[in-house]
């Protein structure tokens, strides 16, 4: 509710219809006598200090007239929209519901009907229904129906779509019930959004029936009315005309503007991007010399969002040329959000902080923005799951790739041209001068991703992240990914940092191995350690419960009971305590990373 | 039940092309094959959520349920875990509720499960109740597409636990679809393999994992990634 009143648009919304509302309670118990009045001295007299609107033919005030007509203008557009909601929703849903025939006979009709001005159907039902506010607001409701049947089929074609649907329709629940229990419960909400909306569109149009003598008769009286009768002396007095015509776009504007901004914060979608940039923790306890050799070297990394809740803690991970070091974790666990992190992509309004974040023995921490983009833009490549996360699919697959190079390494068009066309080979895609003239939609998923590839090696990256590259790819093109992924480490020195859930790949692909639970590394360990070598019981159970192709089909798998604590969940002691067989009274206090023989760290106080 | 001559065309696209699979009563038949490859088109024309020509004999074709892959696009979220369960059975009313926590306890979940939304459920949780439900329907055949692909390593264990404890303690029979080699071998007695909309290959677990006939099966074989072991 809060966010209605933030935006100026969701201010003056919410505050027109307020008033609206209160004066459809309080106009006619207040003005209602003097709206009534009759005054044979002061007949159609324009604006003066005692009749503000002036008076009509009858010396009746034209102000009073106005405050008083609220209630049966919002009461009839109210009904108006009713009508139209309720038999618009029934005949959206109806093919969703009748045998194939009718069904395609209720869609075509609705079809003619939205395609059909609203007014005219209007007019058209109200001149057959009789004159009054009965015809007006029969008409106006039947040219919102078409409308709102509309938004209910294509609303009810997603939902019926949905899973749940089919598991519904395979157990043999009727397709009446389906509509009711699945589908409306789950479309209501746009479709009342839509009502607000369709409620200041009703207010105009019977205003607009009862201008053109369709709608309510004498004696009532509605905007709509008092703008017929004083449309005549618009030139003569303008006041009495304006005053209703001020109303109704009002009340009209108010509707639409609440109906829009309701709608907006229902689909309300993430808050914009701004990049967090790292800050260097002034951390208490002494922090070991910097690595010089190392290509990635981050202490104490921290990622935090409002609220307390940290989905990074305290992170330490070093990575050296032509090594490739798989992060693994289930999802979750923070892997993302370092990847994030070390690439500066943190999103708004996450803070990250870091006791050291150096790459290729630079700080970033200390570089000035600019420095660290350029930094960043020359030596790290980022690969994701998604490769249409990094290409636009509105450019040819070979331009993307020069800009690269032209931006970052002031090359010629026709330098990176041919480098682009070179890389995209080199990430063996076959017949690259033609690929590179195709538009990313054009190439395969794991032909897209090594476009992406070849995009991070336009220049000469020293850091090569990979989240999660290959698991949207089958097998048999992970595999190729893989292979080139180490490939790529191998000619070029580069360090991999290699993000995934899937043990198995990390364990096939990489050299060393960071196991993340929970934002914590909580094991770091030679790859050759990890099938059977592995000390913390997170890391021993993820090995045990992943069934590959010699596990013994005759005993059952073990499996991690209970599921991951949310950064929101974290207490003080090992985040994997309740789900961990070794756990006793000590581990309700957090064990700390400790060295555990050569190259192998763990946190659990029962590893020793 | 057997699946004969099933094809599976969308315009001039064929996307299960003339298969024929024979899933013995009580026996878990795996289908491996990359995305694409007609696996989840080939489900959903054996459940009837797609039209298909060919047909399916040995069985009752209402009789077959399937649990979907995403966890959480396949409960109604306005919806208690009671009340999605309950929604195939067909018991009088009241005896529903001793049913969905039996249907509940099948799958390992407590009872107080029955009034919870799905939001506040587990993926793992969530897929449970998508299996309890399906058995509500007390299915000849079950098929499962994809079920522990949404899930995570640490969770997926214990849902290949349920599904073969399903087998022998119910000798359910179902058709288990994934594209991860690792677990369809671990579930599965028999295991038939799919490419481009074709059964390019079947046979008994141990045979086709062990000595593949097909080449598509040798090279999914070869990508399967595994842990080196020390
Ligand atoms: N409704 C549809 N219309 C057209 N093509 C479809 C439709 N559904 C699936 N396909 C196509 O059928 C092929 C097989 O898909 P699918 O059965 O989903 O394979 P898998 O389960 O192995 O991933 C794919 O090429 C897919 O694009
Ligand atoms: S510290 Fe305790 S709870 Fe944590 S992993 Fe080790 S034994 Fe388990
Ligand atoms: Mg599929």
């Amino acid at each position: 509710m809060r966010h209605l009143l933030r935006t100026p648009a969701g201010l003056a919304g919410t505050t027109l219809v307020a008033l609206m509302v209160i004066l459809a309670i309080a106009g006619p118990p207040i003005w209602g006598a003097e709206a009534e009045r009759i005054d044979p001295a002061v007949i159609l007299q324009g604006a003066s200090a005692a009749h503000p609107l002036g008076t009509d033919n009858l010396g009746r005030d034209i102000l009073a007239r106005v405050l008083v007509a609220g209630r049966l203008s919002l009461f009839l557009a109210l009904l108006a929209t009713l009508i139209g909601a309720i038999g618009g929703t029934v005949l959206g849903a109806l093919p969703a519901v009748l045998p194939r025939r009718p069904a395609r006979l209720v869609t075509g009709t609705v079809n003619a009907l939205v395609a059909f001005p609203g007014l005219l159907l209007a007019m058209f039902t109200a001149v057959i229904a009789g004159l009054g506010a009965r015809g007006a607001v029969l008409g106006i409701g039947v040219a919102i129906a078409p409308g709102f049947a509309r938004l209910t089929q294509t609303l009810a074609a997603s939902v019926a779509g949905a899973d749940y649907v089919s598991a519904a329709r395979m157990l043999g629940v009727p397709r009446r019930r389906i509509m009711t229990r699945h589908v409306l419960p789950n479309i209501a909400e746009p479709l009342i959004l839509n009502l607000t909306q369709a409620l200041g569109g009703a207010l105009l149009g019977l205003a607009g029936m009862s201008f053109l003598g369709l709608g309510v008769q004498p004696p009532s009286f509605d905007w709509g009315r008092l703008l017929f009768d004083g449309f005549g002396r618009i030139y003569s007095t303008p006041a009495v005309a304006l005053g209703p015509a001020v109303a109704v776009a009002l009340a009209g504007i108010g509707f639409n503007l609440l109906g829009d901004v309701l709608a907006r914060a229902a689909s309300r979608t993430a808050v914009p991007a701004g990049k967090a940039a790292p800050q260097a923790a002034s951390m208490p306890g002494e922090l070991d010399a910097p690595d010089p050799e190392a290509v990635l070297e981050v202490r104490d990394l921290t990622v935090t969002f409002p609220g307390g809740v940290t989905p990074v803690r305290g992170l330490s991970l070093t990575v050296a040329p032509g090594e490739i070091v798989g992060l693994v974790g289930e999802s979750g666990s923070g892997k993302s959000l370092t990847a994030s992190a070390i690439g500066g992509l943190v999103p708004y309004p996450g803070e990250v902080s870091a006791a050291r974040l150096r790459l290729c023995g630079t700080d970033l921490g200390e570089l000035p923005e600019q420095e660290r983009r350029k930094l960043l833009g020359t030596s790290l490549a980022m690969v994701f799951q998604d490769p249409m996360a990094s290409l636009n699919p509105a450019l040819r697959v070979g331009g993307q790739l020069a800009e690269v190079a032209t931006v970052h390494q002031g090359a010629s068009r026709a330098e990176a041209r041919t480098r682009a066309v070179d890389r995209l080979g080199h990430v063996r895609i076959p017949e690259p001068e033609r690929r590179a003239r195709q538009h990313p939609h054009e190439l395969s998923g794991g032909m897209r991703q090594r476009a992406v590839i070849a995009m991070g090696l336009m220049g000469t990256p020293r850091l090569i992240i990979a989240d999660e590259p290959t698991t949207a790819l089958d097998v048999t093109v992970q595999r190729q990914i893989l292979r080139l992924l180490r490939e790529v480490t191998g000619e070029s020195g580069a360090a991999t940092l290699f993000i995934s859930h899937d043990i198995a790949v990390v364990g096939e692909l990489c050299h060393r191995v960071v196991v993340m639970y929970a934002g914590r590394v909580v094991e770091e360990l030679p790859v050759e350690k990890l099938a059977s070598g592995a000390a913390h019981p997170y890391t021993r159970a993820l090995v045990a419960s992943l069934p590959d192709m010699d596990t013994d089909r005759s005993l059952p798998l073990a499996s991690i009971p209970g599921h991951q604590p949310s950064p929101a969940e974290l207490g003080p002691g090992c985040a994997f305590a309740a789900r961990c067989e070794l756990a006793t009274g000590r581990c309700a206090e957090r064990p700390p990373l400790i060295p555990y023989g050569k190259a192998h760290q763990v946190a659990c106080w029962e590893a020793s | 039940m057997i699946i004969k001559n099933l094809t599976v065309r969308f315009g001039a696209f064929t996307a299960v092309d003339d298969v024929t699979l024979e899933i013995p009563a009580g026996a878990i038949v795996g289908l491996v094959g990359e995305s694409g490859s007609g696996k989840s088109t080939l489900a959903r024309a054996v459940t009837g959520l797609v039209p298909y020509t060919g047909e399916i004999t040995g069985g009752d074709p209402r009789r077959i349920q399937m649990v979907f892959q995403d966890p959480y696009a396949s409960l109604d979220p306005r919806m208690t875990v009671g009340a999605s369960v309950a929604e195939g059975l067909r018991v009088p009313r009241a005896a529903r509720q001793a049913e969905v926590e039996r249907l509940l306890s099948l799958v390992s979940l407590p009872a107080s499960m029955a009034g919870r939304y799905p939001r506040e459920l587990s993926g793992g949780q969530r897929q449970r109740v998508a299996v309890a439900r399906a058995l509500g329907a007390r299915p000849e055949l079950l098929v499962a597409d994809e079920i522990t692909s949404a899930l995570d390593v640490s969770v997926q264990g214990s849902v290949l636990n349920l599904v073969r404890s399903l087998r022998e303690e119910l000798g359910l029979s179902m058709l288990f679809i994934s594209h991860n080699l690792a677990v369809v071998r671990y579930v599965s007695d028999v295991v038939a393999v799919m490419h481009r909309g074709r059964l390019v290959e079947m046979g008994a677990t141990e045979e086709v994992v062990g000595s593949p006939r097909d080449g598509y099966t040798r090279s999914l074989l070869e990508a399967v990634p595994r842990l080196k072991r020390a």
